[in-house]
């Protein structure tokens, strides 16, 4: 490897820490985010940094890996490796990533047309897997990168650019659909309540399993329908209620209620379940995760495959 | 120099066993030294339709299926009716003479009608092998290997059936010495055993030879031997075999896999691979070695799922938008996949970029035997510059990123290459985009377009490439520079051209030479330029219907060949084929032929 540049500029970093303790401000990227203002997604980034700061994770252990979209952007806005991959394709990568080396917190952030439109296939599978992975939808029910289309959870009859006479389609409800298809941790969280938020992603950041959170994070510029003032009086805190995540019919119940109440919390939680990592039984061989493993075989072991083909 | 050199073809329906009886006589010619090509025509269709095996074997090199059969065991009436018309004086026909009419043959083919129901008791299913006993007989082959051989094929299935098909199969030998007259030739046997291998296990074990960690796929015909020889070694070698929901979601995983540091790979075929291409894009732009394989089959769409082509040349090269380094390669044979990977492996970590293999149903299908020495797992592993974890991020810096300019993974360097660590590494961090990216990896697609930087990017990625055909081996001519034609193929047809120029030289006198092309991308333009401006009759032959490599060798040499030899009715060129078309071009005829397969299998 080379020496790395010396850069003579003068750092900006503020914060006066000794080096190698954590701070809120370690998690800070590089760059601030090009979102707009107002934008739910900025609630979400800090939320996870400070769900990472409080679980004490430092940066080189965690890989936050992204589709395309406005909130497919995070990864350049966190201090973690990151991965900022195609449309739709941040759970295959990331279960790629994850199988191999299973020692980082893999965290997959992305919009809803992202995770549940183009990548729908995707997230499907990675649920019923059950792979350890965090899945955060920044979920803002239209297409706002693109200028305002409609989405696969655009609500029946809304008005966008691409449905001027008014959206024809049933949405997804992904809740009872993750509840559905295997995820082991099914919570819903709102941009415009941050505390509650972060404990919904160290919830899911600490289960051993497919975890998804699925926020409703409001696009103030293309969607003039699910505003924070029309959320605000529908949400319900589950937490609140008494519910219990592991009833499976009362999750399914609770996640398929819309309308003048909206509940959001933890519906669903089982910790019955290994997670892919747990089932395979090459990552638990040798030393750490099988990306640090010796390349190639031993002369015992070619002499075998050879033999297969005598 | 070969002494012998015959081929047994064995035809029926998909269901009869012919795959097992082909193993069968492969393992037992192999094991007594003699070199072997085996080629499976089959259809997709899971019971039914018609499948024909050809087994040559010689003790000299055996390079395609050949021309001939000199053993036919048609286990039905259809494969009787379609190839009996095409053999030849000095062959034989081993058939149960209870059930099937063979019609008339050309003078000099024995017919030898066996009483099947009685030599199998009745086990309809076991004629393959009472005709696989009296084919070792005829062949001049003691009957001693093929019980070997047989407890090894049916050892899973009991004792029993090892003893009955043991049985079915000495019967069948002892009729044959008692009834029919021995081949003109003998099998040889040679002091040396042969191994013998698939394209696709070929493939498979050149990952590991190669240290490939990560192992993922989607199946489809021709390439799920890969998928299906990981999958039953995985554990036993450290691998991670995961099948996924489709190509696309392959070629992200092994992209994620790659991208934490493990060597990953994966195949499919041309329809898989399409699939497949954003992703190979977003591996070159965030500078991931990976490697994939196309095993191509006659497209396009679902085209014939069990036949061969080589068509898909161009959607390789121009796989994913936009200009992006990577490495093509289509080995020539079933070895050749086995030492390629591992080469291959080595040049995409060297370069960080993809790197494509293009190999077709014909040899990854197909089976060859190879000397058990030539399997080197103990292959070269260089991973470039890469850094791996390896420390406990306690140092000074340990959460560099935060405003922070230390580490540039996509650092502009003077040969584009840049110091490469992977998720994990403390200090290290950045994050990977598919947008394009400044050398810290922060987007320059949104806010901070910068035209200078997109210049930058682009030539620093492009500059990866430009030393890359230093470090593989340019093509070379075979035969004298002054043949009267050159014959230029590429990829899996090697052996079968360089069968065609022997027969052109041995039988018809016309001195011929041969250039093959393995490394597609980068290309030695000027080195193969050099050839083929002293050859004086230029012939490309290929597997396709447009001349898809006469296209790609115009577009990086300027040179147009002065004839083509192509076929695209799914079936492989045989040596005569290309001798033929030859003959007629070099008499002026054709500048274009197309050669006709003679039976429809």
């Amino acid at each position: 490897m080379s020496t790395p540049p010396v850069d003579t500029a003068p750092s900006t970093a503020t914060p006066a820490v000794p080096p190698g303790q954590l701070t809120k401000d370690t998690y800070k990227g590089k760059i601030h985010p090009d979102w707009c203002p107002g934008c739910g997604d900025f609630s979400v980034l800090s939320a996870l940094q400070t769900a990472l700061f409080e679980l004490g994770l430092k940066p080189h252990q965690v890989l936050v890996v992204s589709g395309i979209g406005c909130s497919s952007n995070l990864p350049g806005y966190i201090n973690s490796y990151g991965m900022h991959t195609l449309h739709g394709r941040s759970l295959p990568v990331a279960t790629g990533a994850k199988m191999g080396n299973h020692e980082l917190k893999v965290i997959c952030t992305g919009g809803d047309g992202d995770g549940y439109g183009i990548g729908a296939n995707h997230f499907v599978h990675t649920m019923r897997r059950n792979v350890d992975l965090t899945y955060i939808v920044m979920d803002n029910q239209i297409y706002g990168l693109t200028t305002g289309q409609v989405s696969p959870t655009s609500s029946k009859g809304m008005k966008t650019k691409s449905t001027p006479h008014g959206n024809v389609e049933n949405p997804i409800n992904p809740i009872p659909m993750a509840i559905a298809g295997g995820a082991t941790y099914v919570a819903r969280a709102f941009s415009g309540k941050q505390k509650h938020l972060v404990e919904m992603i160290k919830g899911a950041i600490q289960h051993n399993g497919f975890a998804l959170v699925d926020v409703f994070s409001p696009c103030v510029t293309y969607n003039k329908d699910n505003t924070y003032k029309w959320f605000n009086p529908r949400i319900k805190i589950l937490e609140e209620q008494g519910h219990d995540p592991s009833d499976f019919k009362k999750a399914m119940e609770r996640g398929s209620q819309w309308g003048e109440e909206i509940p959001i919390g933890l519906f669903w939680k089982r910790t019955d379940l290994p997670s892919l990592e747990d089932l395979e039984p090459v990552l638990h061989e040798g030393n750490g995760p099988i990306s640090r493993h010796k390349l190639g075989i031993s002369a015992e072991q070619a002499q075998a495959l050879v033999k297969e083909l005598l | 120099m070969a002494t012998v050199d015959f081929a047994v073809g064995i035809g029926g329906e998909n269901g009869q066993g012919i795959a097992s009886t082909g193993d069968l006589l492969a393992r037992i010619f192999a094991r007594r030294g003699l070199n072997l090509n085996a080629y499976n025509a089959y259809q997709s269709i899971i019971r039914g339709g018609h499948t024909f095996l050809t087994i040559r074997a010689s003790d000299g090199p055996v390079r395609s299926m050949g021309d001939k059969v000199d053993v036919l065991i048609p286990l039905n009436q259809d494969s009787i009716d379609r190839h009996l018309r095409l053999m030849k004086d000095g062959s034989c026909v081993i058939y149960d003479g209870d059930g099937l009419k063979p019609g008339t043959a050309a003078a000099g083919v024995q017919l030898c009608p066996m009483p099947m129901n009685q030599l199998t008791k009745g086990n309809k299913l076991a004629a393959n092998t009472a005709a696989l006993g009296a084919t070792l007989q005829m062949l001049g082959i003691e009957s001693e290997p093929l019980e070997t051989a047989i407890a090894r094929q049916f050892k899973k299935k009991g004792d029993a059936v090892v003893a009955e098909n043991v049985a079915i199969a000495q019967a069948g030998y002892e009729y044959a010495s008692k009834n029919f007259k021995p081949m003109k030739f003998k099998a040889p046997k040679l002091s040396k055993p042969q191994a013998i291998i698939t394209g696709n296990q070929a493939t498979a074990m050149g990952g590991v030879a190669a240290g490939v960690k990560f192992y993922a796929a989607y199946p489809m015909s021709p390439s799920t031997g890969v998928l299906m020889w990981m999958a039953a070694h995985a554990r036993e070698l450290g691998i991670m075999v995961r099948q996924v929901e489709d190509e696309i979601g392959v070629m992200n995983m092994v992209i994620g896999a790659a991208h934490v540091g493990c060597r990953a790979m994966c195949a499919t075929s041309g329809g898989g691979f399409a699939l497949m291409t954003e992703a190979i894009g977003m591996a070159a732009m965030i500078e991931t070695p990976l490697v994939c394989v196309d095993v191509q089959r006659a497209g396009p769409a679902t085209g014939v799922p069990t036949k061969t082509e080589q068509g898909d040349l161009w959607q390789v090269l121009s796989a994913g938008q936009g200009d992006y380094p990577r490495i093509i390669v289509a080995p020539t044979s079933q070895l050749d996949l086995f030492q390629t990977i591992p080469e291959l492996f080595n040049l995409c970590d060297k370069y960080q970029c993809p790197g494509l293999v293009l190999a077709d149903l014909l040899i990854s299908e197909g089976t060859a035997s190879v000397d058990p020495a030539d399997l080197n797992f103990n292959a070269k592993i260089d991973r470039g510059e890469l850094i791996l974890p390896n420390g406990d991020g306690d140092g000074e810096n340990p959460f560099s990123g935060y405003n922070d300019r230390a580490y540039l993974r996509f650092k502009n360097t003077e040969s584009g290459i840049s110091p490469r660590a992977v998720p994990g590494v403390p200090g290290h961090i950045f994050t990977a985009a598919s947008d394009e990216h400044d050398e810290d990896g922060t987007l320059i697609s949104d806010e901070f377009t910068n035209t200078s930087k997109r210049r930058m990017m682009v030539e620093k990625r492009a500059r990866k490439m430009q030393k890359t055909a230093a470090d593989i081996a340019p093509p070379k001519l075979i035969g004298p520079e002054s043949a009267k034609v050159t014959l230029v193929g590429w990829g899996s047809t090697e052996g079968v051209i360089r069968e065609a120029v022997e027969k052109l030289a041995g039988e018809e006198g016309i001195v011929a030479s041969q250039l093959h092309i393995k490394w597609i991308v980068p290309f030695h333009a000027e080195e193969v330029s050099r050839i083929l401006s002293k050859s004086k009759k230029v012939i490309i032959v290929e597997n396709n219907f447009s001349g898809q490599f006469a296209r790609y060798l115009r577009s990086e040499t300027g040179f147009s060949a002065h004839g083509h030899i192509r076929k695209y009715d799914g079936e492989p060129f045989m040596p005569h084929h290309i001798v033929e078309a030859v003959k007629e071009q070099l008499a002026g005829k054709q500048v274009l032929s197309v050669p006709t397969h003679e039976v429809s299998v």
